[in-house]
């Protein structure tokens, strides 16, 4: 058996010291993030990017994707506690987590809140390790036409998980695209878009770009409202779970975690989506939809499932196609990169420890987040208290410095300055900046396989069409493009996004 | 005609102003060929399509008959004090050093609150520094300047 031999690889990886502890510094940190809202896995990516430079890659990866999957847990506890979503991917969780607290049920909702993304991450894992070799031999087959239209397919997919109009949901993937052009063109070396500012020669960085357009345009736009925080008073008791309540939700976390598995697979997908799709399916085929929103234990269970899981396979794409589905998918290519490791099919075979390892930590990872998010809730609830006025100072200051240390350069401080301010911008257009995002990570190898697939066919763009691969990731594309221009499903699109504000 | 979505309306705006910048920009590039495509290519065809993206998006925001213009609440206060805050920090970190210049950030950007309060700001400050210091410099071992530029003869 090549999956058991290959999953012993991992664990042989991961269950060393140095391993072990980085995984727990990396579940630890994203908890903490998790829990604290207005700070959330971009941004402590982004800031603790530069100081794995010393790490070996395979520790770095761990530590990086144990805060990915660590804050999903996190933002539970902020939503059931407080009524506000620590994490996007917890907003959900709010409605029917804290009407449980405020019945007294917050221990009831917290357990099984742990539990089910526990469930949710050993199903995930396996999930990677079963279709990570079949996806990336496929892989190996794509020439540029197929790496294109896949491509295409990725950011059509992006618009239909970001809220708002579709028209400037595209337009934010062609803006991204845009910023994406700048910096040296890797086949004739002419610099574009730079301006002669030399920092502008390697191309407008990640960090900065994700920092600016979420960062700080998140901190300016929450400075805006009041803040609201009303912490559940008294001991927080019951992490038993009763019987009746482990019943009645574990349907619940079976479906949360399919759903999440496949929409974390899916481009632009991940962990936000999840939730708020599986709370939907959760209230369409339950018996009776109006106890939701009033304390229905299965209204924490699903979403709570489906993100952990969705956050988990959404590694499938970046490790096996090289292509990242969304951002902290982009930004974990940034860190593989930085450690001279290409992400992409060849990743299993030549990295085969790495690969494996990181799949055997997110197992470990969910054990120890279990293990450790129970006993240490009373921590987090104080953490809690914490105000937003103390808060946001030390994002922006923890930002500044994890920009300028990416390559010692304070040019990036700026460009983030500007880029925040075009995110606040955007915020106000209510213009989506996921998308652009996305277009900015794929523009560089979307340019590039474009113009190879047209070198390959002398200018005809019909190559496109008739390679069956490539035309059936167009096909979906255009299926999808579709679909949510169907007035009916532009209804429950807004209504799943609705639930947000 | 009136316009009936001003955040439709601006967003295309800004579109339209985005592609045509990119579209005239892009002609100092060699465009090349569809078969031979040059750096300018790429570049100009997103400043084709963005325009009339950007149309697209105006003209559905406009409506005939009566609208309410609703214009675009914008808050000076959050807006400045945080976004001068990091560039201030960006222009004072090689000549101050890392403490005095995330002093200046941390100070400026509690500003941006309505419930500023300059007492907790600068001991929000001093907690922070100490945290920058340990974690960042002294474990992580971040190569940051610490201390003022005439400082540097002395130690």
């Amino acid at each position: 058996m090549d999956l058991i031999s290959n999953l012993a690889l991992g664990f042989q990886t991961i269950l060393t010291p140095l391993n072990l502890l980085y995984c727990f510094v990396g579940v630890l940190i994203g908890t903490l993030i998790g829990v604290l809202p207005g700070i959330g896995p971009v941004q402590t990516i982004a800031i603790l990017l530069p100081t794995t430079f010393a790490l070996p890659p395979v520790s770095a990866l761990i530590m990086l994707a144990g805060i990915y999957y660590g804050a999903q847990y996190g933002g539970s506890t902020t939503s059931i506690l407080v009524n506000v979503p620590g994490e996007a991917s917890s907003v959900v969780t709010c409605l029917d987590g804290y009407q449980m607290a405020l019945q007294g049920r917050a221990g009831t909702a917290l357990a099984i809140a742990a539990l089910g993304s526990f469930a949710a991450g050993c199903f995930a894992t396996f999930l990677i390790a079963l279709l990570a070799t079949p996806l990336s031999e496929l892989a190996f087959q794509f020439g540029p036409a197929e790496y294109f239209s896949l491509m295409v397919f990725g950011l059509i997919g992006s618009i239909v998980f970001a809220s708002g109009s579709i028209l400037k949901a595209i337009g934010m993937i062609l803006l991204g695209l845009l910023l994406g052009v700048v910096g040296t063109d890797v086949t004739s070396g002419v610099q574009r878009f730079t301006f002669g500012i030399p920092e502008l020669v390697d191309g407008i960085g990640f960090v900065p770009l994700a920092m600016g357009l979420f960062g700080i345009s998140e901190i300016i736009r929450s400075l805006e409202r009041k803040e609201k925080r009303e912490i559940i008073k008294g001991k927080i008791y019951g992490f038993w779970l009763k019987k009746k309540d482990l019943k009645e939700a574990a349907p619940a976390i079976a479906r949360g975690t399919l759903t999440g598995s496949f929409l974390g697979i899916l481009p632009g997908g991940g962990a936000i989506l999840s939730s708020f799709i599986s709370y939907m399916v959760e209230k369409k085929v339950s018996r009776n939809p109006e106890t939701f929103g009033k304390g229905n234990i299965r209204g924490v269970a699903s979403p709570e499932s489906a993100n952990n899981a969705g956050a988990q396979t959404s590694f499938i794409p970046l490790l096996t196609l090289g292509i990242p589905s969304n951002i902290i998918m982009a930004m974990m290519a940034g860190a593989m990169m930085i450690h001279g490791i290409q992400p992409g099919p060849r990743v299993i075979g030549s990295n085969p420890d790495l690969f494996w390892g990181v799949i055997a930590s997110m197992w470990i990872g969910n054990l120890m987040l279990v293990i450790l998010n129970l006993p240490l809730i009373g921590i987090w609830v104080k953490l809690l208290t914490v105000p937003y006025r103390v808060l946001y100072p030390a994002i922006l200051l923890f930002c500044c410095i994890g920009i300028y240390s990416v390559n010692n350069n304070i040019f990036d401080i700026w460009l983030t300055a500007i880029l925040g301010f075009l995110g606040y911008l955007f915020v106000k257009l209510e213009c989506e900046p996921a998308p652009l995002i996305l277009g900015f990570v794929l523009g560089p190898l979307m340019e590039e396989n474009l113009r190879r697939g047209m070198l390959i066919s002398r200018g005809d763009p019909s190559i496109f069409f008739t390679r069956p691969l490539s035309l059936v990731f167009l096909i979906m594309a255009f299926i999808l493009l579709m679909v949510i221009t169907i007035p009916t499903i532009r209804k429950k699109r807004e209504e799943a996004f609705g639930e947000e504000k | 005609m009136y316009i009936k979505n001003p955040k439709d309306f601006k967003a295309g705006l800004l579109f339209i102003m985005f592609g045509v910048v990119t579209a005239f920009l892009s002609q100092r590039y060699p465009i090349g060929t569809a078969a031979k495509m040059g750096p300018g290519y790429f570049p100009f065809l997103l400043g084709l399509i963005l325009p009339i993206l950007g149309a697209g998006i105006c003209l559905k925001s406009l409506s005939k008959g009566k609208g309410v213009r609703r214009n675009i609440p914008i808050r000076f206060r959050p807006v400045l004090f945080v976004l001068s805050s990091v560039v201030l920090f960006g222009l004072l970190l090689y000549p101050l050093g890392v403490i005095l210049s995330a002093l200046f950030l941390i100070i400026i950007s509690s500003i941006a609150s309505e419930e500023f309060n300059l007492r907790v700001a600068f001991l929000n400050a001093f907690v922070l520094i100490l945290v920058i210091l340990v974690i960042f410099v002294y474990f992580l071992k971040f190569q940051i300047p610490i201390l003022p530029f005439f400082f540097k003869g002395w130690i």
